[in-house]
């Protein structure tokens, strides 16, 4: 007879293989292949490769890599060291700081500072010109450094959590026993505290270096004004009439592969051996007195704050009721007609609200179904091979959203699955990209519950199902609905997946803003991006007060 | 080493106060261990010797110089001391020798001592071989060693060690405690010990402060403490006891339900009448199925076996003195054996009976 868990199993392979898999295969496939011809040929590749401003494309990605990684570590080390180690005030604020810049997307950051350092009538270079007399800029966000700032300025939350997390296991003792020795608190900071945390700064750097690669918005939005080419405006670029899939799968494949090694270097380090940290008894922690120095840290997480939050964040809701925005702030530029077009006129701003709500809440729950069940069963050893399942669950973590894209495209846009312009293509791309979210979150709450707690009930007379519903789902639901809610807000913000899986009638709000952001209304882009942030600070809210004012936070 | 000195040091922190007024002289080379129920303060005290809290009153001073009051603290890496932690804080990402070495480096060593004196001393704590391992790699009692190693090879001006043996498995923990104090025989530190286990700080110390709601409630060598405790809370807290409620009266110490002459358990009678508490060990009494012939002068009664379990060291009796409702725990060696029932004599032993309230 065959065990009910062994036909889960089985339909968990088939759902994950088709998720997972087949994309990559036929993107394999599709990059080796004459297109439509079924014949081999490393033509596609000759092509992808074949011209200079391509391969300028992929060098610029990986500069643009490491100046945003290497910034971002100057805004996020020392804030996570004054939140982590010091008596440092305002640290809520620094929670506010990062949170804030987690959740606001990154193109609507981009904007933002499009708005504040535009190098003609950005709200910094308009205050410069009048204080300094002349009309040259003082800064230039169309500009490779630019670039590589605003995307600092919206990743460095990764390395704060990646080296906080690391820093709240460092017990205070570490630093006493090279106090007593006589190494004062710098020298001690130096010489043990960041040695100690430095495979998370490495981890958190190379997260910042592998999102900035795989990142389409910013880049589309700042590089392509500025001529800068980077290899996801490059695939985008390949995607324009005539779409030529097969050159964008060779194109992707060194993105998949630096991802795939950088993780997994990664995941080496993490756990090298010598980096385990002692825990156990006396691992009390006690805040560094710092006395004035905590003004100036202080200083420097406000000002991180204001430029990666409150400066973009104003500038964009003065727009977004401005009639036109350069012209400041006056009772006579102030409007609604921004937001009232866009909710009563505009033919695809309603239609893409709805779409996005529906397809995140869709995509979430799929995501969440899928990994509970691999998690339960791998978790609980219901059946041997368990780890095929998790392996195919994570895969996508080391698959680049855009990437990821491109091979649902190849593999499921044109017939005989023919989803091309459908809701479904959109929701399963974005089932399978953030299943990766879903799964380290239900593996998180299932290994809090104990096998014994549910092995009580059993040895009382319950079966597994009732078991399930009474015992295991009450104790995991709230990190359930956290994982939920976190798979629902960065699928409502998702843009280099869908830029690329869209129809004209299944046009999320991302998208749209994008298309915005193109025509150059930035007073309507601005309403239509405080309209996204509302949505997603509603839920954040509610993700806050059901699963922790931390939930987004937690390092997985 | 150095000569320590703490005088009326208090903490406070907000309106509980963990150190209540402590004074303790450490002469130079002395082993002195804190010793007290958690909470007690030993820990906070040891804390702000090492620098790391400042007093909210009283102050320390080393050699004379003055080093924590509530105007001042030196910081703990110009104190020259050096401190054994409870997690031990080996630094996972250096190496065995690299951690011994930290302290040398500080202060500047030349390239070769600092080989030198990292190789000698790891070889003093029999670890040598590991020199270049990780501390992940280590075992408990390993990582412990490496502690002792790195703590000692600055040659401190006082060696602390804040509960550095309550990780380690019960064998391992006793064979620590005869390396530190054999480690404290070869070097003579001046050395402070945070433990609440009295068998770890009657096995390494000079002398033990017993520690009790943030005072010291006796300052003793190790033997007088158990055998001549001074408080109740001394008594009680080291090792088992029996205490005695009496009434000292006219030259008699009435017990519950029997009087012994003062003068024969050695205790002053005069002036006022006024009830005293005695604490009596196990050990402090014998049984015996007959009258000892030389016993006339010692205190002795007659009581009823009621109880007994045989611990393999000895036969722990509760006997119940004739016409008392008092119950006494009498240790007994282990081929003394008597029935629970039997009527026996019960010797008291003056020496032990030490007035504690």
């Amino acid at each position: 007879m065959i065990e009910p868990a062994t036909l889960i199993w089985v339909a968990l392979i088939v759902v994950l293989l088709f998720l997972v898999a087949g994309p990559m295969l036929k993107l394999l496939a599709v990059s080796f292949e004459r297109l439509g011809s079924g014949t081999f040929t490393f033509n596609n590749y000759l092509q992808a490769y074949g011209r200079a401003r391509y391969l300028e494309a992929l060098g610029n990605s990986l500069v643009l890599g490491v100046a945003s990684s290497a910034l971002a570590v100057l805004f996020a080390v020392p804030m996570a060291w004054a939140v982590s180690r010091t008596d440092m005030p305002g640290k809520a604020l620094v929670w506010f700081v990062v949170m804030g810049a987690f959740v606001v997307p990154p193109y609507l950051g981009a904007i933002g500072w499009i708005l504040l350092a535009g190098p003609n009538s950005g709200v910094i270079n308009t205050v410069w010109h009048w204080i300094s007399g002349t009309d040259s800029a003082l800064v230039n966000i169309y500009s490779f450094p630019g670039l590589a700032f605003v995307i600092a300025l919206h990743s460095f939350p990764l390395i704060f959590i990646f080296v906080k997390s690391a820093l709240d296991l460092v017990s205070s003792e570490m630093e006493d026993a090279a106090n007593i020795l006589g190494a004062g608190t710098a020298a001690a900071t130096r010489k043990i505290t960041l040695p100690l945390v430095w495979p998370s700064i490495l981890g958190g750097i190379i997260l910042v270096f592998l999102e900035t690669v795989a990142l389409f918005g910013t880049p589309a939005i700042i590089g392509i004004p500025a001529r800068i080419n980077v290899v996801t405006t490059q695939l985008w670029q390949f995607f324009e009439y005539p779409v030529r899939v097969e050159v964008a799968a060779a194109y992707a494949m060194p993105l998949l592969l630096i991802t795939m090694a950088l993780i997994g270097s990664q995941k080496l380090m993490l756990a090298r051996k010598g980096y385990v940290s002692q825990t156990g008894k006396g691992g009390e922690r006690r805040p560094i007195r710092l006395g004035a120095w905590r003004w100036a840290l202080f200083g420097w997480c406000g000002l991180v704050g204001a430029l990666a939050v409150a400066m973009p964040l104003l500038v964009l809701l003065q727009a977004s009721f401005a009639k036109a925005w350069g012209r400041g702030l006056s009772f006579d530029n102030l409007t609604l007609n921004n937001y009232t077009f866009l909710i009563f006129r505009h033919e695809m701003a309603l239609i893409s609200i709805w779409n996005t709500l529906w397809y995140s809440a869709a995509a979430a729950t799929l995501a969440v179904l899928i990994a509970l069940l691999v998690a339960y069963i791998v978790n609980r050893r219901l059946v041997p091979f368990g780890g095929v399942l998790s392996f195919l669950a994570m895969a996508p973590f080391v698959i680049p959203g855009i990437v990821m894209a491109i091979g649902f495209y190849a593999a499921y846009a044109a017939p005989p699955v023919a989803l091309y312009g459908t809701a479904a293509i959109l929701i399963l791309a974005f089932t399978a990209r953030f299943l990766p979210i879903a799964f380290a979150s239900s593996t998180a709450a299932l290994r809090a519950v104990h096998p014994e707690m549910e092995e009580a009930a059993r040895i009382l007379g319950s079966g597994r199902l009732r078991t399930i519903a009474q015992i295991t789902a009450p104790l995991v639901r709230k990190s359930l609905i956290g994982g939920w809610l976190i798979v629902f807000i960065v699928a409502s913000r998702e843009l280099s997946a869908a830029i690329f899986l869209v129809g004209p009638k299944t046009r999320t709000m991302a998208v749209l803003l994008y298309d915005l952001s193109e025509a150059g209304n930035f007073e309507q882009l601005a309403a239509f991006g405080g309209i996204l942030l509302t949505i997603t600070m509603v839920l954040v809210g509610i993700g806050m007060k059901l699963a922790g004012r931390d939930f987004m936070l937690r390092r997985m | 080493m150095s000569r320590l000195r703490l005088r009326g040091l208090t903490k406070t922190f907000g309106a509980t106060t963990v150190v209540d007024g402590v004074d303790l002289t450490l002469e130079e080379g002395e082993f002195v261990s804190l010793l007290g129920p958690s909470g007690c303060g030993k820990t906070t005290t040891l804390r702000m010797i090492a620098g790391f809290v400042a007093p909210t009153a009283g102050s320390i001073e080393m050699d004379g110089q003055e080093l924590s009051s509530p105007a001042g603290v030196v910081p703990p890496e110009r104190r020259r001391m050096s401190m054994i932690f409870q997690s031990y804080a080996i630094w996972p990402n250096m190496t065995v020798a690299e951690n011994v070495a930290f302290g040398l480096k500080l202060r500047k060593l030349p390239a070769d001592e600092l080989r030198q004196r990292v190789r000698e001393i790891l070889g003093i704590v029999q670890m040598g071989h590991l020199a270049e391992r990780y501390p992940a790699e280590l075992s408990g009692g390993q990582q412990q060693r490496v502690a002792l190693a790195r703590a000692i090879v600055v040659k401190p001006s006082v060696l602390l060690l804040d509960e550095p043996l309550s990780n380690l498995d019960a064998n391992l923990r006793e064979e620590m405690r005869f390396e530190i104090r054999r480690l404290h025989d070869e070097f003579r530190f001046t050395t402070v010990y945070v433990t609440h286990d009295q068998a770890e700080a009657m096995a390494t110390s000079d002398r033990i402060a017993v520690m009790h709601a943030g005072r010291i409630e006796q300052l003793d060598v190790p033997h007088l403490l158990y055998t001549r405790p001074r408080t109740r809370f001394v008594a009680g807290f080291i090792g088992r006891t029996n205490l005695l409620q009496a009434r000292l009266e006219g030259g008699e110490v009435g017990f519950t339900g029997f009087a012994f002459n003062a003068a024969q358990i050695g205790i002053a009678a005069e002036g006022a009448p006024r009830d005293v508490l005695f604490s009596v060990r196990p050990q402090g009494m014998c049984l015996h199925n007959v009258p000892p012939a030389d016993a006339s002068q010692r205190p002795m009664l007659a009581a009823d076996v009621i109880g007994r379990t045989y611990l393999g060291e000895c036969w722990d009796y509760m006997v119940a003195p004739r016409g008392s409702a008092l119950q006494l725990r009498v240790a007994a060696p282990p081929l003394q054996v008597h029935d629970v029932g039997e009527s026996v004599w019960l010797e008291f032993d003056p020496r032990q009976m030490a007035l504690v309230g």
